[in-house]
């Protein structure tokens, strides 16, 4: 009986969200909040292992109340169980901070049943960092396999798991000891239509919800604002490319015109920001 | 094992989030089902939403909900080619609480309307359509939907899928609309600075104003067109039969953007920018086209119901009472433990009794007659126009003579006799 974890979270839907003109950030009223696209993918392959092997699926989040509904989500997917850590305390919170939280309340879950595999999104879709998986895992101290496109084989007993690692140019296959951790791809499955029993009970399901005082030994300067090294510079939107030039001909001659334009652009070839 | 529920409602528009509503807050174990992404994701209406009857359902709504303005003037336009004759009325008394009516969104009015429903204890499932009634021994008694395991059963269903109802048909309810049953609706809603409407419209900020066009928005055809406010968008539409359209081989959105660049309109919506195209059918049969709306196990409400009185403009309202007396009517049906037609009945009855079935009654030749006869919208707008034009106009000829003008204008004594007929015809139909 496997116990798998995913680690989600809600995020306004970048695909509709306006940048507010003046912050450059993302006006979060101007979307929807939606569970982050990787990570039903996360919670997706949480649920096949399941399938496969028995055992539970649990979720964790981290975020405002309003994210109970990022767990329901979940739930409609197939997990079984949702908690959620949500304190002012948390607000403001970078990857590191954010890491750290979600460790304390992992801590937490694997008290009340061990937990053999950690399953999280390759990245947020309104951050873009991918740190986060990677962090739990280090503070975790246990293996961090990232962009995993295929679980091979999980094997409880003799404690490790065979997955699939995407590449530039094709995969690396990584066995690893269990407990580990992995941040997964969009194209390792596809969610399915969910079924009416599960809609049904996720429309009536309250997630546990722990304040950072239900949590245990924590350093509360590394929560929230406080813990966050992080700091902003400056926000900018890119711009919108412009000009660019339609090449005509044959293939052949193409090439050879697109090596020309490439090779006269010189700034393309300097180093930057090299001793000299 | 799949799940049993006390009600199934499939729908949540106003019909059917009254009636979830209602039901929970009484306690009853009810699910609503919408097939759409959220509830108004996929509805449409100008919308002028009434306030007595959303009030009698949740008291003061208006304090909470997303609203765009209240209305306080309402005007109406008889439009000709190049020229409006208008009148309306404009009271600061409905710019107070508890107001008259409201314009609204409807994508953010129902999700908002629906999630009142769910705290009262209501199970919204989103995404998922109703594909048929399961039906035994002549009773309704769950639904299957386009889910995996998607079979639900309850005591009773409402149906409250809007207009051109599948299930209602699947079931034998109604038949096939017939052109003449049924309008199009095409909507845009156009955004437009705040301050630029309530210039426009000589509104102060959280005023609103709603204007009803006839004659020639619609190139002749019987309907209406429309033009309201919101809090920084316009909407705008227009709405014909669908007989008139296939008669005068027109295509909706040709219709929309007639008005839309009409002499009489541009200057309203000057600079705007459209942000959604609408479109929907209005179910304007009325009282003659009603279908069977109770059978075992299963009531039907809203505009699946046919509940629309075209000539007000009201729809939304007939919908929520319909959905409040058909959750009245399961609450009986609950204590005697009776789902059957007979039992049921109880809401067809109190429906008719109320101002619904009242006002459907009232009007019940109105649509058919002015699509009969078709002079109302084609020649008599026109010809209000040209009196106006005559009466207004300064030209030195008396008072006196410009009468004698209009009066030679309409023409003979036979049209004369032919036209008072029709406003003694339209009389009756509307009186
Ligand atoms: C252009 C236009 C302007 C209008 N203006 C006004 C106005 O100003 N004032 C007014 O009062 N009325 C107006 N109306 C009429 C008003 O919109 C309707 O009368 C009202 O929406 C009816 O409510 P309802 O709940 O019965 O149906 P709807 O609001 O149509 O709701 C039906 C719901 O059922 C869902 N559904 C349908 N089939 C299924 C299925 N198989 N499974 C699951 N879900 C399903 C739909 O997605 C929808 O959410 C207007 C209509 C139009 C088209």
């Amino acid at each position: 009986m496997l116990h798998v974890v995913a680690c989600i979270k809600q995020v306004p839907d970048t695909k509709v969200a306006k940048l507010n003109p003046k912050t450059n950030t993302i006006d979060r009223a101007s979307a929807p909040a939606i569970l982050n696209p990787y990570d039903t993918h996360a919670v997706e392959e949480a649920v096949r292992l399941k399938k496969r092997y028995g055992g539970t699926v649990t979720v964790l989040t981290m975020g405002p109340p309003p994210a109970v509904k990022a767990i329901r989500r979940c739930v409609e997917i197939g997990a079984d169980e949702g908690y959620m850590i949500s304190d002012r305390a948390f607000a403001g919170a970078d990857t590191l901070a954010t890491s750290y939280a979600l460790t304390k309340a992992l801590h937490k879950i694997s008290q009340i049943r061990p937990i053999d595999l950690i399953i999280c999104g390759k990245m947020t879709i309104d951050g873009d960092t991918g740190q986060v998986g990677p962090g739990i895992a280090r503070r975790l101290d246990i293996p961090p396999l990232t962009s995993v496109n295929k679980v091979v084989e999980i094997d409880k007993e003799g404690g490790s798991a065979v997955v699939h690692r995407k590449l530039e140019d094709g995969y690396e296959v990584v066995k690893s000891t269990l407990p580990c951790l992995l941040t997964v791809e969009k194209e390792i499955n596809e969610v399915p239509y969910s079924p009416m029993p599960n809609l049904i009970k996720a429309a009536r399901y309250q997630p546990t919800i722990w304040a950072v005082s239900d949590l245990e030994d924590v350093d509360r300067t590394q929560l929230g604002l406080k813990g966050s090294p992080t700091i902003v510079g400056s926000v900018w939107a890119p711009p919108k490319p412009q000009g660019g030039e339609i090449l005509q001909g044959p293939v052949n001659s193409q090439v050879d015109q697109l090596m020309d334009i490439l090779l006269q652009k010189k700034e393309l070839f300097a180093v930057k920001g090299g001793a000299s | 094992m799949p799940d049993k529920f006390d009600v199934i409602v499939v729908g949540a528009g106003p019909a059917g989030i009254s009636c979830a509503y209602h039901l929970a807050k009484s306690g009853v174990n009810v699910i609503l089902i919408e097939r759409g992404e959220y509830p108004g994701s996929k509805n449409v209406m100008g919308g002028v939403l009434y306030r007595k009857m959303m009030d009698d359902i949740i008291p003061g709504f208006y304090k909470e909900a997303p609203l765009e303005r209240p209305i306080v003037e309402q005007r109406f336009m008889m439009l000709d080619k190049e020229s409006a004759l208008t009148f309306g009325y404009k009271g600061l008394e409905w710019a107070e609480e508890p107001y008259n009516n409201f314009t609204v969104l409807r994508a953010k009015f129902d999700q908002w309307f629906a999630s009142k429903a769910e705290a009262e204890g209501a199970l919204l499932i989103n995404e998922t359509v109703v594909l048929e009634c399961i039906v035994e021994d002549g009773r309704v008694i769950g639904v299957r939907t386009d889910r995996p395991d998607g079979e639900i059963y309850a005591d009773v269903v409402v149906l409250a899928d809007g207009v051109n109802s599948l299930l209602a048909k699947q079931l034998g309810f109604h038949k096939e609309f017939k052109p003449n049953e049924v309008a199009l609706a095409t909507m845009e809603i156009l955004k437009l600075d705040k301050a630029i409407i309530e210039d426009r419209f000589n509104l102060e900020p959280n005023q609103g104003c709603t204007i009803e066009i006839f004659g020639d928005a619609t190139k002749g055809i019987l309907g209406t067109g429309f033009l309201y406010t919101n809090k920084d968008t316009l909407s705008i539409g227009v709405g014909t039969l669908l007989s008139g359209l296939i008669k005068h081989k027109i295509k909706p959105y040709e219709l929309l953007e007639y008005v839309k660049n009409h002499p009489m309109i541009k200057p309203y919506i000057k600079g705007s920018e459209p942000q959604e195209y609408l479109a929907h059918l209005i179910p304007e049969g009325g009282y003659h086209s009603m279908p069977k709306i109770v059978g075992n196990g299963v009531i039907v409400v809203g505009d699946a119901a046919q509940l629309v009185n075209a000539i007000h403009r009201e729809g939304s309202n007939m919908a929520m009472t319909s959905g409040i007396l058909a959750a009245e009517t399961i609450l009986l049906a609950k204590m005697t433990g009776d789902y059957s037609e007979n039992m049921l009945d109880h809401y067809r009855m109190k429906l008719m009794d109320s101002f619904v079935g009242k006002d459907l009654k009232k009007y019940k030749d109105a649509t058919h007659h002015f699509d009969k006869f078709p002079q109302y919208f084609e020649k008599y707008i026109p010809l209000m126009n040209q009196a106006a034009s005559q009466m207004f106009t300064v030209d030195g000829s008396s008072k006196k003579e410009k009468q004698n003008k209009i009066w030679k204008d309409i023409g003979s004594a036979g049209e004369k006799m032919k036209i008072a007929r029709d406003l003694v015809r339209a009389w009756r139909v509307m009186k």
